[in-house]
């Protein structure tokens, strides 16, 4: 089979199932287990079927480019050491799966917890077969967040909450530190391809980023395979299930940190920094944790504890400067997986059958399970290193490197024979403890339940494992011995030295030290017995270095103080503080930038004063001023001036040469002025705050600080206004329009052709922003009154009622009408003259000034003035075709309906089509389908403005409804024409 | 010529943050409204100024020739002009809801989502 079918299969097939089993029905646990063991099965033949290339030495590689301009490729490659890790992640994990079929109750989502497996299998296996170092980062970030999704799998309680997030935490940190660390690898390397770093050892040491690199991607390791001190999450990750714990914790997860330190140990170990961080915590680690382990009362808790402390061990291999230490990591990576494997399972078998794993309440399991007690027993004779067990051998091998390893490294390291003999003895305590404890002693007593065999398939992959520990123990070199072999010369190549597996080597000082350490060991246990049988409070001497409490503490710092205090510090809950700090905010960046650059003068030589225009301007300056000044206590005055502000920029936009500008600026202004009376009508005049005043002088410094910021601001935009028209402009992009706008768009009004046409998507998006705002003012107002405290009717309105009901033969509104008369009869003389006007200005807009939205505001305009001189209900009783939301939706379809209608000729959305028609009368037009475009502008512009107007024009119809009034009620109520959408 | 414009651009501005900056909701629309004009004018200037030559080409020709008005600026303070109508529109009807739903148009009194902590009462 070609090597690119059989990596993707080995790294996609587990995702695929994944996905399958996700589907399948919560009850389906048989479905899902076969289909979860088939796919490990496969997965394991292929793996299998990989052997002959890699025995011979050869590599399986398959790249498919990603991104090769950033040098980004998928790339899977599997040589020995890749191969011998991905045997025993499909191995394994199929033993997993026929123990997890019998493990996991028919109650819980089964296929869940496969889906969760596979998936995980599928990231371990692509974590392995990475041939390039983001890859690996990406997967190794994966098996992270799978593992979160794993331990976590019983949700329901928090232990496994609390487990599963602090594994995530801690392990997905590190995996960030990874991936900064494998940047900046691949930054010293310049490659980021496995195989090209590999090459380049020698390179990356002498790099002066080689400490950083090493740091990172060592805190990665590390976290990952819980080394001091970043331990603790392996013994709360106990909450998952057993065969997550088996599978997670003694093949596949935690031993990603030591493949990781084992691959890139060719290039990056034999410093003397590499030695002290990896194998300083890998010291640290094996010692605390084999210490912890003995005063654990949970079976799979010290289990946890001696798996860090196992990983310890292995790490500490790593961080020595021996070609054999590695081999005899990698070898123990393997016997570790085996025997702490079957011992997971088998303290699962336990907790299932008896319902607790607590070693206080277990005793003399051997009598009703005795099978089970045998396998157990071998198993930990293979973790306390008993002879002719697998255990053993590697143990030895480690004694071995710590004797040889001490003097050319560092003096200190003298000690490391002891530490080894110490971690050794303690191993052999809490093996004898666990096997002691649960299976000797009196008969089991009050358990949850009464304890028997399992299922003969549960027990089975605990067979093959236990099997495998007795025939590594017994025949290393047949075994084991060829695939350690294709491992280890994968890493260390033509490096590779001569070692031999081999059970007897004589009476040497590595089998002294294990007798030593055995003995040691059954001592401190004797001793122990009564004590630990008790339950003791956590292990002596290092009982309040607790680091999960360290951990809580520092997340509860960051993530419940530090936010709190960053919040105190920077947040407001007040707008106008918030507004502030915006401001001082942009200020100081825009002044900022200014004086740092430093500013030129400009150019071009500002043109002479014009008398009239500088006038003009000095009265829209004044009408701002005006405006400020009266807004506290005349709202209307400061309505007024705004309106003067509004006509002055018009007339700007006039001189200076943009007529659409200036229609647009004055129809606009007109509503905006209407829209403000009718809205501010309905706002109190003034209002105290209800809180206590604050004291005259605060109040005299905030506004003297704001008048500081309000100078300051306007002084930054006058003088970027006047820094940008004093200097030539660079190359225009209106350039583009102006040479395009008659050949391409159709159109002589170039700015019309810009919204219409060039950019006729963006004009399309504004008109649906102008027609939601106007359905959402609508709906605002809908069913709304007034608040109680503005309804009362102005002073003017009363007296004209007063006046009315003076006249007992007249209805109300009637004085009103009169006075109004000559008015109200010009507005409507006017009216068709306004539609004309509109109608002209929509015409013309392609080629000469106006266009959809300066018509629409004509005819809006119009309308409502019909409404103020005629008022709402005799403007509603003539106008019954006035039904704005059905305009919006007309003016949003024919505007869409021109973009979509370009499709139907197999053009792109909105392309523009024009002619020009011969009409009769008017003669020749110009008939751009951008007309159609505009003509859906023009309807929308006309429906929401007057949605809009008409929502805030009913609010009097309603406020005088619910006046209490002190007149009688009018003979003929206000009949409130409800045409706009039924609800006005 | 431009002094004087960037002036009144300057002062429109300052106009506009002081007003913004009030707490009562009705000046901060009044001020929103006046920025509405600075940003739509000074967004204009920087097509720099030119005089008499709108961006229309002359009837029978197919381009411009000599130098127009630039016209981007000029489509795009239209559109902002019509958008900026719609958000005033929407702040005001906003301002009238909170009026009638919270009894003030105060902005720091505004404070159902965010209630302030209580402040403790002076032993006296």
């Amino acid at each position: 089979m070609p090597d690119g079918i059989v990596l993707a299969c080995l790294v996609g097939l587990p995702f695929v199932a994944a996905i399958v089993a996700g589907l399948l029905p919560t009850r389906a646990r048989d479905t899902a287990s076969m289909l979860a063991g088939a796919v490990a099965l496969v997965c394991l033949g292929l793996v299998w079927s990989a052997y002959g290339t890699v025995s011979g030495g050869g590599v399986l590689r398959a790249e498919l480019p990603w991104m090769p301009q950033l040098g980004l490729s998928i790339v899977l490659r599997m040589d020995g050491f890749a191969w011998l890790f991905a045997g025993l992640i499909t191995g394994i994990g199929a033993l997993v799966v026929l123990y997890a079929r019998y493990y996991m109750s028919a109650e819980d989502p089964v296929p869940r917890f496969f889906s969760f497996l596979l998936a995980f299998m599928g990231a371990m296996t692509g974590l392995v077969l990475s041939g390039h170092l983001v890859q690996l980062a990406l997967f190794w970030e994966l098996t992270s967040f799978l593992s979160f999704l794993l331990i976590g799998y019983w949700h329901h309680t928090a232990a496994a909450r609390d487990g599963a997030r602090m594994a995530l935490t801690i392990t997905a940190t590190g995996g960030l530190s990874l991936f900064a660390g494998v940047l900046v690898l691949g930054h010293i390397v310049g490659s980021y391809d496995l195989d090209v770093v590999l090459a380049a050892g020698d390179t990356i040491r002498d790099h002066p980023l080689y400490i950083v690199a090493l740091i990172l991607i060592v805190l990665g390791a590390l976290t990952k395979s819980a080394q001091f001190p970043f331990h603790f999450w392996l013994p709360h990750a106990m909450a998952a299930p057993t065969p997550v714990s088996a599978y997670l914790h003694s093949a596949t997860l935690v031993k990603a940190g030591v493949f990781l330190l084992a691959r890139l140990w060719p290039v990056m170990a034999g410093t003397d920094a590499w030695a002290w961080t990896v194998g300083l915590a890998g010291l640290i680690t094996m010692l605390i944790g084999a210490y912890i382990a003995i005063f654990q009362n949970d079976l799979k808790g010290l289990l946890a504890y001696s798996t860090i402390s196992h990983l310890g061990l292995i790490t500490l291999l790593l961080g020595l400067k021996s070609e054999l230490a590695l081999i005899a990591a990698i070898f123990h990576t393997m016997n570790h997986a085996a025997f702490k494997c079957s011992l997971f399972m088998a303290a699962g078998i336990i907790d299932h059958e008896t319902g607790t794993r607590d070693i206080r309440r277990l005793s003399g399991l051997n009598g009703p399970m005795p099978f089970t007690a045998r396998l157990a027993l071998v198993a930990a004779a293979a973790m306390a290193g008993v002879p002719l067990l697998n255990g053993f051998i590697s143990k030895e091998m480690f004694f071995a490197e710590a004797l040889s390893a001490t003097a050319p490294v560092h003096p200190l390291l003298n000690v490391l024979p002891l530490a080894a003999m110490l971690a050794s003895a303690f191993s052999v305590v809490y093996s004898l403890r666990f096997i002691h404890g649960v299976f000797f002693g009196s008969p089991p007593t009050d358990l949850p339940r009464t304890p028997h065999e399992p299922a003969t398939w549960m027990r089975f992959p605990v067979e093959i494992l236990v099997l495998t520990c007795i025939m590594v123990g017994v025949l290393p070199a047949a075994t084991v011995g060829p695939y350690l072999d294709i491992a280890a010369r994968a890493v260390l190549g033509d490096a590779t030295p001569y070692y031999s597996l081999a059970v007897w080597h004589g009476v040497n000082l590595p089998l002294l030290m294990s007798v030593v350490a055995m003995a040691a060991g059954v001592t401190i246990y004797l001793i122990l017995q009564r004590r630990l049988r008790e339950g003791m409070d956590g292990p002596p001497l290092i009982r309040h270095l607790d680091a999960q409490r360290l951990f809580e503490r520092a997340m509860v710092t960051l993530s419940w103080r530090l936010a709190r205090t960053l919040e105190r510090i920077a947040g407001t809950r007040r707008l106008q503080p918030q507004l502030r700090l915006i401001l001082i905010a942009a200020i100081v960046a825009g002044a900022g930038a200014a004086f740092v650059r430093g500013v030129g003068p400009g150019n071009l030589v500002p043109a002479p004063i014009d008398p009239v225009l500088a006038l003009l301007w000095v009265v829209g300056a004044a009408c701002a001023l005006g405006a400020a000044w009266q807004a506290k206590f005349h709202r209307l005055a400061a309505t007024i001036l705004l309106g003067g502000v509004g006509l002055v920029v018009c007339v700007t936009f006039v001189w200076f040469s943009a007529p659409d500008l200036a229609l647009t600026q004055l129809t606009v202004e007109i509503v905006t002025t209407v829209l403000l009376l009718l809205g501010l009508r309905w706002l109190p005049k003034r209002m105290q705050s209800s809180s206590a005043r604050e004291p005259e002088v605060l109040g005299r410094t905030r506004r003297l600080r704001d008048l500081a910021i309000a100078t300051a601001a306007g002084g930054c935009m006058a003088m970027l206004a006047y820094v940008v028209m004093t200097r030539t402009p660079p190359e225009l992009l209106a350039q583009h329009f102006l040479a395009r706008a008659y050949l391409e768009g159709g159109g002589t009004n170039v700015v019309n052709v810009i919204l219409v046409d060039f950019r006729g998507f963006d004009t399309l998006g504004e008109i649906f922003v102008v027609g939601v705002v106007a359905l959402t003012t609508f709906a605002l107002l809908r069913r709304f009154r007034p608040a109680a405290d503005s309804v009362e009717l102005p002073e003017q309105q009363r007296d004209q009622l007063e006046a009315d009901e003076a006249r007992h033969a007249r209805d109300d509104g009637r004085h009103v009408a009169d006075w109004l008369l000559v008015p109200f009869t010009l507005t409507r003389l006017l009216f068709p003259v306004m539609l004309v006007a509109a109608a002209f200005l929509l015409l013309r807009g392609h080629d000469l000034p106006g266009g959809g939205f300066s018509a629409g505001m004509v005819v809006a305009i119009a309308i409502i003035l019909q409404y103020i001189v005629g008022g709402t209900e005799w403007t509603e009783d003539r106008l019954s075709l006035l039904r704005p939301p059905a305009w919006i939706g007309t003016g949003l379809l024919l505007a869409a309906g021109t973009g979509v209608a370009a499709w139907a000729f197999g053009l792109p959305f909105m392309t523009s089509y024009f002619s020009y028609a011969d009409l009769p009368v008017l003669g020749k037009v110009p008939m751009a389908s951008a007309l159609i475009f505009d003509i859906g502008v023009f309807v929308l512009v006309v429906g929401a403005t007057l949605l809009m107007l008409i929502a805030l024009a009913h609010q009097s119809v309603r406020g005088r409804r619910s006046t209490p009034r002190t007149l009688p009620q009018a003979k003929a109520s206000p009949r409130v024409a409800d045409a706009v959408g039924g609800g006005g | 010529m431009e002094p004087v414009l960037a002036i009144l651009i300057g002062v429109l501005v300052a106009v506009a943050v002081w007003l913004m900056l009030s707490r009562n909701f009705v000046r901060l629309l009044l001020g929103f409204a006046m920025l509405g004009n600075a940003v739509n004018l000074s967004i204009f200037v920087a097509g720099r100024l030119t005089r008499a030559a709108p961006p229309l080409i002359a009837d029978g020709a197919v381009a411009f020739e000599g130098a127009y008005a630039n016209p981007l600026p000029q489509a795009l303070v239209l559109t902002a002009i019509v958008i900026g109508f719609g958000l005033l529109a929407f702040a005001l009807v906003l301002a009238w809801q909170a009026h009638v739903r919270l009894g003030t148009v105060l902005t720091d009194e505004m404070r159902i989502a965010e209630p302030l902590p209580e402040k403790k009462e002076p032993a006296s």
